[in-house]
């Protein structure tokens, strides 16, 4: 894999948000950066080792939960949180990831969201977290320490930008070593993985518990930007769903598909939204929706596929000219 | 007693109708194995086809349930034909993709057409209806519902294994190649069971429009439950997503009963977990 | 006497009531090329899944360099140095061919530049070299039966386990398909492979065992074994007698 596009878009991703001064145009791009950032982390466990999860959702929710409550409750700084979430997250990924390992194929994948849907039911009920409500967070004067910054988006945006450099780092780094290729080999032949030593029940817990807690991380800056959390919005099948779709859309098992993918489907949902999402009527959605259905049908492989099929004809033509 | 009993009979007629939802989505899973995010939403599209019969011409659910199995029927041909015929050799999740963007579309088209506010099929001809067995309370709609969604399962099951087109719908799951092979359609075969597929929510859509409210969101909870009970029942298993049903039905009811109505979609969803331990494949996978 | 590698003692495995593999005992020695033969579900895959430990047999022992290897999970018995190739090929498909023996590469380096090392020694000697960047998917069957071998030689195996490395190749890919395996041979590691086609494995071979129904029913050297009535009877059938006896003419 060639460096030098990654590096361009990586740069892309920085300068955009920091030199056009638009606040609408600001916070699309945190919210690219973080589901770009989500996508890479899901791919790890799906992309890479082939085990589709529907329950992201699980994951961000904890993250969001787990600083949040030390915040509300304790006063915690929302760093401390952000850390903490992940590790909780990691551990409820290694407690649901025996039972969900033992199936495979879509029974895995209706597990991994029977497992979020279960989480979400009992957050919605558990009062010490303020059930179904939800809490806001309180709202403190801009500082790092409470990860709070009202007067511009600009330092959300960095965060945003830290956080995902920092999980492509993970995701490059696990791609192109032995994990990498174990993980791959994992999805292609359980069997074949096997025969070759590699030890697939271990290779996909540890990619499930970096996944997890990976996607943890953005859940926590998530709730510090929004400042107000409740379990639907946080544990929802959407959050899941719009994980997958992004990333799957963009093109599934590459680092590249994630980015790809989030920076079609966020601005489109976002832009939607802003323009046509005031009516209170679900024109936006609607528009979102369909626009879903007719980029796959009319691109069926993804838009990288779309890209490598073209580069590949290029390169064909070449050929036959030399 | 007669607490546990009323419950049985409640769940089972709530699993009934979860019953024929999910073999409307076996069907295509079983088949072409595809997820149909929208399914729940075809389901939602028939109840209003009852409610606003109902609202504008007086007709019954019951008189109407032809006409809105055969909207949500056409929806899942169109589906067919237009959407899904173009992702079926596509990589995995694609297809997954492509019945998200529909899900999300239909449901918002309903609610900018006919707004987000509950809406109330309010009379029919059953309506208020019950019998009392004993100690045991039944609606009559709930109790024609579950029946008729029995019916309902039972009618294709039938279809499935008997008839010749049923035949060409198994082979045609076995293998699509060679399922060309012997002469058999399958591009036909894919479409008339996105239909079937579309008829049996429908049905089942109908027979909820009498005892649930409608609205944009009423098919999403059953489209949700439909994926858990068609793996619990083993995919592509009529009858297991049949039995899978009744369970799922009970086990809400009971569970919820005992330990708080909030947890009843969880208890569903942790069965689905305990029975899975068991039975990898579902309990009448192989 | 040469040190005994594989040890199966009376495997005995069944599917409900069907017994694929009943009471069947042989070893293995260091060294020696050995092939499984008989016909078709006569259980020798079965055999191989319980010795691989794909599956867990129902009954019996399996020793490897005297060590109790039964019913250990596959990735542990690869790593003590005996593994296998599958009769219907596994490829990675998505990955390419170098990418594929790499995977093999990194059970005895982590280290990738050790592990690229390692993969591209096994592309060469399994004439996969020019092919290194195709993907895996794209081969042709012959290819991928080779890839399979290539894939678990890189994990340095002390024996592997072939299961119908040959089937459906044509008679020069045969031909190369034996000399690798010689060429494995003589670089010390021993083989147990199981095959169909007898003049292809009958003059690479040490040792000939037959299975029949689940039992095994002859051992020895290739020309006992093909001269073994009962054997001819219940798997050679009569065009390979016939064809052998018309050999014998020959000569």
């Amino acid at each position: 894999m060639k460096k030098t596009p990654l590096l361009v878009i990586l740069a892309l991703l920085l300068i955009l948000p920091l030199v056009v001064e638009d606040v609408n145009f600001q916070h699309v791009m945190l919210m690219m950066l973080i589901f770009a950032g989500l996508g890479e982390a899901w791919n790890i466990i799906t992309g890479f080792a082939g085990q589709t999860s529907f329950g992201h959702a699980a994951f961000f929710g904890i993250g969001a939960y787990t600083s949040t409550v030390l915040f509300y409750k304790f006063n915690v700084s929302p760093w401390i949180g952000m850390i903490l979430g992940a590790l909780f997250a990691g551990i409820v990924a290694f407690l649901v990831s025996y039972p969900c390992f033992r199936l495979k194929g879509h029974y895995f994948a209706i597990a991994t969201l029977a497992v979020a849907e279960i989480i979400k039911q009992l957050f919605v009920s558990w009062d010490y977290v303020e059930g179904a409500t939800g809490i806001s967070i309180p709202v403190v004067p801009d500082s790092f320490w409470a990860m709070q910054f009202h007067r511009s988006k600009i330092p959300y945006v960095l965060i945003a930008y830290g956080l995902f450099v920092f999980v492509l780092f993970v995701a490059v780094a696990i791609e192109r070593n032995k994990m990498g290729y174990y993980l791959k080999a994992i999805r292609e032949s359980h069997e074949a993985a096997e025969a070759l030593g590699i030890n697939t029940a271990r290779y996909k817990l540890l990619a499930m518990i970096v996944s997890s807690m990976l996607t943890a991380l953005f859940g926590t800056l998530y709730a510090q930007y929004i400042l107000y959390i409740d379990p639907f919005m946080v544990f929802g099948l959407d959050v899941s769903m719009k994980i997958v779709l992004l990333t799957v859309l963009g093109g599934l098992g590459s680092v590249y598909g994630p980015i790809i993918g989030a920076a079609i489907l966020i601005p489109l949902s976002e832009y939607t939204r802003t323009l046509l999402g005031g009516t209170g009527k679900g024109i936006d959605l609607m528009i979102y929706g369909i626009l879903i259905v007719i980029v796959v049908v009319f691109e069926p492989r993804g838009i990288l596929g779309l890209l490598r099929k073209r580069s590949r004809r290029r390169l064909n033509y070449g050929k036959s000219n030399a | 007693m007669s607490m546990l009993a009323q419950l049985v009979v409640t769940g089972v007629l709530v699993g009934s109708v979860y019953s024929l939802v999910a073999v409307g989505l076996t069907l295509v899973w079983g088949l072409m194995d595809i997820i149909n995010f929208a399914h729940g939403d075809f389901m939602m599209i028939s109840m209003y086809t009852v409610f606003w019969l109902y609202a504008l011409l007086k007709w019954d659910p019951l008189v109407s349930l032809p006409i809105a199995a055969f909207v949500a029927g056409m929806i899942g041909l169109l589906t067919y034909k237009l959407v899904i015929k173009r992702v079926l050799n596509a990589p995995g999740l694609m297809a997954l993709l492509a019945t998200f963007g529909l899900s999300l579309f239909i449901r918002n088209l309903a609610q900018f057409l006919w707004s987000p506010n509950y809406r109330f099929v309010g009379e029919s001809i059953l309506s208020g209806k019950r019998l009392i067995i004993s100690d045991v309370i039944v609606g009559l709609p709930q109790l024609v519902a579950a029946l008729g969604s029995i019916g309902m399962t039972l009618a294709v099951a039938l279809f499935i294994k008997k008839t010749k087109f049923g035949k060409a719908i198994q082979a045609t799951a076995q293998s699509r190649e060679i399922a060309e092979l012997m002469g058999v359609d399958t591009e036909k075969v894919y479409m008339f069971t996105f239909a079937l597929s579309g008829i049996c929510v429908g049905v089942a859509g109908t027979l909820l429009s009498g005892i649930f409210p409608v609205y944009p969101e009423s098919g999403a909870m059953y489209g949700l439950l439909a994926f858990v009970i068609v793996a619990l029942g083993g995919f592509g298993n009529i009858w297991g997503a049949f039995y899978a049903g009744i369970m799922i039905g009970l086990a809400e009811t009971i569970g919820g009963f005992y330990l708080g109505t909030q947890f009843k979609y969880a208890i569903a969803f942790l069965i689905y977990l305990l029975v899975l331990q068991f039975r990898p494949k579902g309990l009448f996978g192989w | 006497m040469a040190r005994v590698m594989l040890e199966v003692q009376k495997i005995t495995m069944k599917f409900g009531n069907l017994v694929a593999n009943d009471n069947v005992s042989f070893s293995v020695n260091e060294g020696e090329i050995v092939s499984l033969i008989g016909p078709n579900g006569a259980g020798k895959t079965t055999l191989f899944n319980c010795i691989s430990g794909f599956y867990k047999p129902f009954s019996g022992k399996v020793f490897f360099e005297g060590k109790d290897i039964t019913g250990k999970p596959p990735h542990q018995i690869t790593m003590m140095g005996l593994t296998r190739t599958f009769q219907i090929v596994k490829p990675l498909k998505d990955m390419t061919v170098r990418d594929n023996v790499l995977t093999g590469a990194f059970l005895r380096s982590s280290s990738k530049k050790e592990a690229e090392r390692i993969a591209d020694e096994v592309l060469e000697l399994t004439h996969l070299w020019e092919k290194r960047n195709m993907l895996a998917g794209s081969l042709t069957t012959a290819d991928k039966k080779r890839l399979e071998i290539a894939r678990v030689l890189a994990t340095r195996p002390k024996m592997i386990m072939l299961d119908e490395a040959m089937a459906g190749l044509n008679q020069s890919e045969i031909k190369e398909a034996m000399e690798l395996c010689i060429k494995l041979n003589r670089a010390g590691i021993t083989l147990l492979i199981v095959e169909h086609i007898m003049e292809a494995i009958m003059p690479i071979s040490h040792r000939v065992i037959v299975l029949s129904a689940g039992k095994k029913i002859a051992e020895g050297e290739p020309a006992e074994v093909t001269n073994n009535e009962e054997v001819i009877k219940a798997y050679l059938g009569e065009r390979y007698y016939a064809k052998s006896k018309k050999l014998d003419h020959g000569l």
